[in-house]
Formats: C-alpha cells, structure tokens, sequence
C-alpha cells in the first residue's frame, strides 16, 4: 500500500524551511537541531536484527502517533516507499541521506507542516528533528525538547550516568544534539571571504558542509553551519555558542553585499541579470547550472534589483528542479537529459512574470 | 584539465569542497565522479583517529593482551575502527580503554551536563544535577558572587541528604 495521497500532499504545500519567513531569512534559509536517542533494550539500529527492527519501529510508531503533538502527523514505513519517494523526502530535508541509502525496516514520522520529523532506525534509534524558517534556533530547541521530552514518557531511553545519551557514533554522545544552519553567502564568496570564515569556525569548534549536493559538495553558494561537539556542553549553551556565531557570520555577509552593491555594482547588476536571463529562457538546465543562477537570483532579490518574484515563490523552485520534485510533479519518470529540458521548462514557466529590465 | 583522483581522463566535473574547513577546486572525469559520488561519507575518519592513538600507547586491546571485544554484541576493535559505529549501549563499556582517549579528542569534556531523562533513576539525576551544582558553585566564588554561592550550597546540601536516605533504603 503505497501512501500515495500523503506524499502528494506534501508534494503540493511548502515544506518549513523554505517559507522565506523567520528573522535574517535574506541570509539565513532554515534553522535545525536534532537529538540522537536510541531506545535500552535493543542494540544499536545496525547490529539490530531485521525482527527487533520491526519491533523497535511498531514500539516507536505506538509512542509518536499518541503524541498530541503530532496527532496529524504522516507515519511513512519505508517498506512501502519506492526509491523515488525516498529521494523526495530527501529533497525536502526530512530525512539524511544515510537513512535513505540503509537497508532493512525505518520509518519516518514527519508532522503536517514539515516543522517536526522523525526518522527511526537511523543510525541511531531515533533522529528527532525540528526545521525552523530563518535564524530561529532557540525556537527549534524549545521545540524540540518538548517532542523529545513528551517521546522520554513513553519511551525507554538509553542513558548513562557520566556519558549522557548514549549514540552508535562517540562524535554524537552527551546531548546527542546537532545544531545547524543553511545559510546563503553569495556576497562573501564574491568578494572571497568564504575561506576566512570557514577557517574561525573551526577555532570555534564549528563545522561547515555544503548544503546542497553530496556530501561536502557545496554549490550555489549554500552552506550548512554546525556544532562539532555534543559532550561536555548543556544544550542551551551549544544553541546559543551557534546562534552567536550566526550573528557575526551574517554581519559579514551584510557588509559583503554592501560593497558590492556599493563599489562594483554594474559587474553584480551584470551577473546577475545574466543568470534572470539564462533561467528565462534556457531550453536545457542541469541541476547544477540552475542552482548557481538561482543563487544569483536569490541574491539580486535580497539587495531589491529583482522585483515581481516573491521569497517563496522563489524558494519553491529550489525544491521543485531537484530530479524526485520534477519528476513527482509532471508524473513521470524522467531521463538525465528528459530532466533537464523539463526543468528548464519548469524555470520559464514560474518566472515568467520576472520582467527583464 | 586533467582528472585530480586518476590522473588520466580529461576532468569534466569541477567541484567545491569543503574539507576541512576549506574550501578546496576538485576536477574529476566522469567515471571517477561518479564513483566518488556513491563512497563518500562526510564522517571522520576513525581509523585515522585510532592509528593516532595507539601512538599515544592507546591499543585495541586490555591488560591481558586480548583483543576488545563486546560481550553483549560481539562487535569487535576492527568493526569499530572500521566503521566507527559502536553496536550497543555495552560497547561503551567494553571499549572504555580505547573511547575514553578518543572522547577526549573529539569532545568538549568526558561529562555530560545538560538534559536527563525523566526516567532516569532518582540519584542519577541527582548525581547530574549535582556535579553541574559544584561547576556553578565553583564559578560563583571566582567571581565573587557570593549570595547566588549560598543558595548553590543549600541546594547541594539538600540533593546530598536525599542521596544518603536513599542509600539507606537501598541496603
Ligand atoms: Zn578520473
Ligand atoms: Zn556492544
């Protein structure tokens, strides 16, 4: 039995992290913190055997569909997903690469707005997972310790007394908690400050990764900024140490876009009215190609010389060019090169009220 | 440009990584691309980080000269070092020798402070609660803050005389 109906619900309503709402969202897209938990009783989810999977799964499914919280909430058992579904959860941020690459028994919980997700049989346990629109991480921890803390009444979780929440990785054990950012530096890659900033992060014990693409790929200018460390630091203290830290990265990418503005304005206004016009009018688009227009795009909408195109409308076309989005909204399955001539069809389409001045 | 994993095709796929904390060009062929697109993992390296360690005296094995190993999975040194995962809430025990060291590589501090479960039994959260009082307490009287300090006592010292009746009960 496939849950065709609820993936195509999601299909058609805008997952949180693009809502182009929430403080500093010219900068900041989405703010997210998760908690590793794994249930006392059961090994850990890779050495569990396929029959305590499922057992873990129904006990987990039991607890989160009688929270009222998450009342509404989908209950995807992957048994019933196809590869492409998969992808498509992946696109929209709900669930990590990893878990849609494993094998063996996982679900996910995800509530109807997009703002709360689950993955269970990750690898560990449980993932939970809060998804905040903009710079608003002290909201998606007080959120997310209400989940965790309403799931630790029904649930049994393995705790040590000096270790903390223990995790199937060392790298995760303690708060079990990872704090993270995308956010959006078109101004400090041009002027080529990226590398500077990535370098202080890292005396602040902080991480960078690309944020679309595979693994450390980062294209489009986006990156996802997170804590290293989870032992040894009380919750509160590592989402404030980030939530700090964002504040200056965003002060500087601010004064990034200034300069150029200001000091190189007719090369910018150049880029990127060049990149409005291959998106308008492209007949082939690879998924790379788009995503460093649309970053262009986003930032000639973020210093006001693009107008007509609103942050969501905008937003929704970097989910719907990625190849499960495509493919799911025109209903077929779709070849690299089929792809990329729908996509560029796609682009025209919803930017066609985009004039070219 | 020639492909910077084999050294041989025409590179056709140019990336950005970060590694390190460093934005890094990456050229690569196609077939090399395609390859690294399906092995790559954004974890640590942990069979990098154990090496370092047995530089430090730090082995996979214990007093007896016997390999680790968990009794409660059976997962061994190797699996670990291999995938870096543990396979149970045992392993923690099991492998202290080695993850105590590695901890204190890749972590803050070897304690948790922060959020505990509710179910956690009474002392533990108590034992939480009061380790993190003694943190407060200690910065309070370096800086001199010194009602904030009395009320942190009295606190210590209420948690402490739960623990000894609990103690009693227990025996
Ligand atoms: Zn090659
Ligand atoms: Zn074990």
């Amino acid at each position: 039995m496939e849950p065709t109906k609820e993936l195509n619900e999601l299909l058609t309503s805008t997952c949180e992290w693009l809502r182009g709402t929430g403080p500093e969202n010219d900068i900041v897209l989405s703010s997210r913190i998760r908690l590793a938990r794994n249930l006392s009783g059961y090994a850990f989810s890779e050495r569990l055997e396929e029959a305590r999977q499922r057992q873990l799964l129904d006990e987990v499914e039991k607890a989160v569909v009688s929270l009222p919280m998450l009342k509404d909430s989908y209950f995807f058992d992957y048994k019933n997903l196809k590869d492409l579904d998969m992808q498509f959860l992946l696109e929209r941020h709900l669930i990590s690469r990893e878990h849609a690459a494993d094998q063996g028994e996982r679900g996910l919980a995800v509530s109807r707005n997009e703002v709360i997700s689950i993955m269970v049989l990750e690898e560990d346990h449980l993932r939970v997972q809060v998804l905040q629109s903009g710079l608003n991480l002290i909201e998606a921890w007080r959120l997310v310790d209400k989940v965790d803390s309403a799931l630790d009444k029904r649930l049994s979780y393995s705790f040590h007394e000096s270790l903390g929440y223990l995790t199937a990785c060392p790298t995760n054990v303690g708060t079990g908690l990872r704090a993270s950012c995308m956010v959006h530096l078109a101004g400090l890659m041009m002027t080529k400050q990226v590398n500077k900033i990535l370098q202080a992060l890292s005396k602040l014990n902080l991480t960078a990764r690309g944020f679309f693409g595979e693994g450390t790929q980062a294209s489009g200018n986006f990156f996802q900024f997170s804590n290293q460390m989870t032992l040894g630091q009380a919750e509160e203290e590592i989402v404030d140490g980030l939530d700090r830290v964002m504040r200056q990265v965003i002060e500087h990418e601010k004064e990034a876009r200034s300069h150029l503005v200001e000091k190189r304005r007719a090369k910018l206004e150049d880029q990127i009215w060049r990149a409005v016009g291959a998106l308008k009018s492209a007949r082939l688009m690879s998924s790379a190609e788009t995503l460093g227009l649309l970053s262009l795009m986003r930032l000639g909408v973020d210093v006001g010389f693009i107008k007509n195109l609103s942050k969501k409308n905008l937003n929704a076309l970097f989910l719907y060019m990625q190849p499960a989005h495509l493919q799911k909204l025109s209903s077929v399955t779709l070849k690299t090169a089929e792809r990329d001539y729908k996509r560029a069809e796609l682009l025209r389409t919803r930017l066609k009220d985009v004039e070219l001045v | 440009m020639i492909c910077n994993a084999c050294g041989q095709n025409e590179a056709t796929i140019h990336l950005t990584e970060i590694m390190n904390n460093q934005m890094v060009e990456v050229h690569l062929c196609e077939s090399c691309a395609e390859q690294k697109g399906s092995d790559f993992k954004t974890h640590f390296d942990f069979n990098k980080l154990l090496a370092s360690l047995s530089d430090i005296g730090v082995t996979g094995r214990d007093e007896a000269g016997e390999k680790l190993t968990c009794k409660t999975c059976s997962m061994s040194y190797e699996d670990f070092g291999r995938t870096g995962r543990l396979g149970c809430a045992d392993c923690y025990r099991f492998f202290e020798r080695v993850l105590t060291p590695l901890l204190k590589r890749v972590q803050r501090e070897l304690r948790h402070v922060g959020k505990v479960p509710a179910k956690a039994t009474g002392e533990m959260k108590w034992s939480v609660e009061l380790r993190d009082l003694h943190e407060r307490l200690k910065k309070c009287i370096a800086a001199e803050t010194f009602e904030e300090a009395a009320q942190i006592r009295d606190r210590i010292h209420q948690l402490e005389e739960r623990v000894k009746k609990s103690d009693k009960k227990q025996k």
